[in-house]
């Protein structure tokens, strides 16, 4: 028989309706293998009390014919969500030991629909990086390693990579992740599994820390499209909370999912084939189209001009929203405080945040400052929010000639910690998930085949504004084709 | 543009982040290199274009003014790293 961490996540839905196994049972075995994969540092809180009465409380709910379409799955929560009586940090030192009296929107609405959480999953502090390397609680190592006699640890990806890391490693069926200019789906890709960021709008901002507001959207990561698209159900929906919440109907993106492209025009963007691309990486690419293809879609070639101003106006926009939004980690309200001996209330802020920022959300809160600052707002912020209406301008444009744009997730595969030191080379690993982010669009990750020393590689499909179910729809006929089965190699 | 360790004293005082004599020069050399990295946008001709205010085209909601939320200052405190007598404690503000 199949370990009951090794099910899908709609195979486990099936498993519990059919009692083919209690949602005790199943959460039992996932906290097990928790326990089992601690050398990953995946998880910043376990939360297995939680999870084992949350479980209790499914089995009561799947006896009584109640439970809601979520009830027993047993799921990760990124460190960027508040939940209500459980430390939230945002991966940052700043905020060890908040403990938020309230729940975040998304989480909320998966845990009423009956999701057990397991704990909170490991990032990039306050969502800034792309490896999992400047999380203050320490790195995640993936459960992947290369197949190259080497044995080094590799990153899981970021922000995203406690989440990313632990859903490839069986150890919860599924996890939140966000996503401000990539941190869902470059994770996935790095890691084997599937992950969308749904249209900006879509899922609720409320309680998730704040990074960059004009692009910070929550979404899904599981193993499979489907189980992608029963998670995204449940965490959409318009939140009167969130003033830049859409309202609008949410579809049951699980059920309506077909496969079938008959009629679709898939974009190749030209701009996307970069000088220099790893050969694997643009043969896989050439491999998808091949397979949505033979899923019923046309190919069309699209070009999309302003792609390589994409990162330099996101490295503006990002860092100026974040010198904002992390304004409030002042040492007043909440998390730690440092008061130099004799210190007024504005040593105390530049005290408190000198200690509890580490060294990437120091150097971006003050690029966002120098960017906004007397003299230098209209050159570089005012400049960037102007070429990002060219970038949404040219999706708006190829959306005449297509339905989709299929490109890769990622110009490599997952690298080994301390390979990209420097900030602009790991910047530039966010070359195709940044352009889709500022324009607002759904976008997802499928995992579509290796790298020539056995690493995961992702395909990417970006879809026209609240077109999940579409982008959900090719993920699904990329999944088929590839039939990806790789896994890692796992303790317990 | 080059960064120089001065500006980058003014960025940090303005930041509200203590950052120490010795760091402004390193500081000063990642900066810069981003910050040139960043200055290719100038070449974008922009003329004309209105600057991206909304991602996705919506209206804010509308609400009535009223109170939806409220009596909970203890549950507000809770998080503080020094509440008194129902307040936050700051350090002195006045000399």
């Amino acid at each position: 028989m199949t370990a009951l961490t090794d099910l899908t996540l709609a195979a486990m839905r099936r498993g519990l309706a059919a009692r083919d196994f209690s949602a005790t049972e199943l959460t039992a075995a996932h906290v097990a293998a928790v326990e089992a994969n601690r050398h990953l540092n995946a998880f910043i809180v376990e939360t297995p009390d939680i999870a084992a009465d949350q479980a209790r409380a499914a089995d009561a709910a799947l006896a009584a014919g109640t439970a809601g379409p979520l009830a027993g799955i047993p799921l990760g929560i990124k460190d960027l969500f508040c939940t209500k009586g459980v430390q939230t940090t945002a991966g940052s030192k700043i905020l060890k030991g908040f403990i938020p009296p309230y729940e975040s929107t998304v989480s909320g609405k998966l845990l009423a629909d009956g999701a057990v959480m397991l704990g909170k999953l490991n990032m990039d502090e306050f969502a800034m990086g792309s490896s999992n390397e400047t999380s203050a609680y320490g790195r995640v190592i993936s459960p992947w390693k290369a197949q190259d006699g080497s044995n080094r640890e590799l990153v899981p990806g970021g922000s995203s990579g406690g989440s990313s890391a632990a859903v490839s490693a069986r150890l919860c069926a599924g996890a939140t992740g966000t996503d401000t200019g990539g941190s869902i789906r470059q994770p996935a890709a790095f890691t084997g599994i599937a992950g969308i960021k749904p249209t900006y709008g879509r899922c609720s901002r409320w309680g998730v820390g704040a990074f960059a507001s004009s692009l910070d959207q929550a979404g899904p990561m599981a193993r499979t499209v489907e189980d992608c698209a029963l998670l995204l159900t449940s965490m959409c929906g318009y939140d009167p909370k969130d003033s830049t919440s859409l309202d609008v109907p949410v579809p049951d993106f699980a059920a309506g999912l077909t496969g079938d492209l008959r009629g679709k025009r898939i974009g190749v963007p030209r701009e996307y084939r970069l000088d220099g691309m790893d050969p694997t990486i643009a043969a896989l690419w050439d491999q998808g189209l091949a397979w949505l293809r033979a899923a019923g879609a046309e190919i069309v070639d699209v070009s999309l001009p302003h792609t390589s101003y994409a990162l330099p106006a996101y490295y503006i926009i990002a860092p100026a929203e974040a010198s904002s939004n992390l304004a409030r980690y002042d040492g007043v309200r909440y998390g730690q405080r440092v008061t130099p001996p004799g210190g007024n209330l504005g040593d105390m802020y530049a005290a408190t945040r000198a200690a509890g920022f580490g060294a990437e959300v120091k150097r971006r809160i003050m690029i966002g400052t120098y960017v906004l600052s007397a003299g230098f707002y209209d050159a570089y912020y005012t400049q960037a929010q102007k070429v990002r209406a060219l970038i949404a301008r040219d999706f708006e444009l190829a959306w005449q000639h297509c339905d989709l744009l299929l490109t890769p997730t990622a110009p490599s595969a997952a690298f080994a910690f301390g390979d990209k030191a420097d900030p602009l080379a790991m910047y530039l690993n966010d070359v195709f998930t940044v352009p889709s982010s500022l324009a607002g669009l759904p976008a997802m990750s499928v995992p579509a085949g290796l790298s020539l020393d056995g690493l995961p590689l992702g395909l990417q499909i970006i879809g026209r504004p609240l077109d999940e179910a579409l982008v959900l729809d090719a993920g699904l006929a990329i999944e088929r084709a590839a039939g990806f089965t790789a896994r890692p190699g796992l303790a317990g | 543009m080059s960064v120089t360790p001065e500006t980058v004293r003014r960025i940090a005082r303005l930041a509200r982040i203590d950052t120490p004599e010795a760091a402004l020069a390193p500081l000063a050399a990642e900066l810069s290199a981003i910050i040139g990295w960043i200055e290719q946008l100038g070449e974008v001709d922009t003329d004309g274009v209105a600057p991206m205010t909304a991602v996705i085209p919506t209206h804010l909601a509308w609400r009535a003014d009223v109170v939806s939320d409220g009596g909970i200052a203890d549950a507000v405190l809770a998080n503080a790293p020094d509440a008194t007598s129902g307040f936050f404690a700051v350090p002195k503000v006045i000399e």
